[in-house]
């Protein structure tokens, strides 16, 4: 069995439950996921399966990656994933994984790349206290001292020292979040709670690991 | 995004009457007390309306005994059975919030036709 599915993230917006109350719930878009290698630990030295999903045309496909496909004896896929777990040997290319993996109620983590946020400051990045933007302060959003002559550093700034850089565009995992829907139907994931990345992005939906 | 109107589809009730800003409406809302469920009316002013989809909601605005009470209901809400629209006003704006500051005559609102 599947641990984890590749989806789309389509966007947030609520459902009410059955007492009534308003969830928030992010929806994923699954189309079903095909098996496109298995890995063992013999061969590959671990265990893992590589997925793919999504529609793409066989001529846009370089030579290796076409290879790839008709070895595999499936239809070329845009996304291809690996996921390791134990007991991904068991299963074979060609299976299809689908949304009937999860029940509704379950826990899932979901993994995906943030949004990014470009060149950040402390204040957004490190979530700094920022200074009194009036009243005669000249400090307002900047990084502030970052030693001292003798303590804190001993003139030197030491490593690790929070400053301004680049924020967001990283893998995030979210664990914990519960299922409140599984659409057979239409294919689609509704996930209680926010899930990394802009609407769109590539997402990983895995069983939760306790 | 289609898909994405088809979630929203099913958290929505089709069954709401149309109305807007300065109408007189009865909502009917289920309440859960003690295990037992009854019904509740809560009667008013629409006095705004705000949002799109599921999360759609309105504010209703009555004077009781004297203070004024605003209630703000999810028109999609399971919870509430029923909205029945008792008047329909004649008004200007979008949003009443202007009655807050008026009581008697001033509050008044002429029925549309």
């Amino acid at each position: 069995m599947a641990k984890g599915i590749l989806g789309r993230k389509l966007g947030m917006t609520q459902v009410y439950d059955q007492s009534g109350l308003v969830v928030p719930v992010t929806v994923v878009d699954v189309e079903p996921n095909v098996v496109v290698q298995v890995k063992t630990a013999a061969r590959d030295g671990y265990e893992a399966i590589q997925v793919g999903t999504g529609e793409v045309k066989a001529h846009k496909l370089n030579r290796p990656l076409a290879g790839h496909f008709k070895q595999a004896g499936v239809t070329p896929r845009a996304v291809l994933r690996e996921m390791r777990f134990a007991g991904a040997g068991e299963l074979h290319v060609g299976d299809q994984i689908g949304v009937e993996l999860f029940r509704e109620g379950e826990l899932v983590d979901v993994i995906g790349i943030s949004k990014g946020k470009g060149f950040a400051g402390g204040v957004k990045r490190h979530h700094f206290n920022r200074g009194p933007m009036a009243h005669g302060s000249k400090y307002h959003r900047g990084p502030g001292s970052m030693s001292a002559r003798m303590s804190g550093g001993g003139g030197h700034v030491r490593k690790g020292r929070r400053l301004p850089g680049h924020l967001g565009a990283d893998r995030v995992t979210v664990r914990n979040l519960a299922l409140v829907r599984v659409d057979r139907e239409h294919n689609l994931l509704l996930i209680k709670g926010a899930v990394p990345g802009p609407r769109g992005a590539l997402v990983t939906v895995r069983k939760h690991e306790a | 995004m289609d898909k994405m109107k088809l979630v929203e589809q099913t958290a929505m009730q089709n069954d709401r009457p149309e109305f807007g800003p300065g109408d007189t409406v009865r909502v009917h809302l289920r309440i859960v007390e003690g295990g037992r469920e009854r019904i509740q009316n809560f009667e008013g002013v629409v006095i705004a309306r705000r949002g799109r989809g599921p999360g759609e909601t309105f504010t209703v605005r009555r004077v009781s005994y004297g203070v004024g009470v605003e209630r703000v209901f999810p028109l999609h809400s399971p919870r509430i059975e029923k909205i029945e629209v008792l008047r329909r006003g004649r008004v200007r704006r979008a949003k009443l919030y202007y009655l807050r500051g008026l009581r008697g005559r001033a509050a008044r609102i002429d029925e549309r036709r």
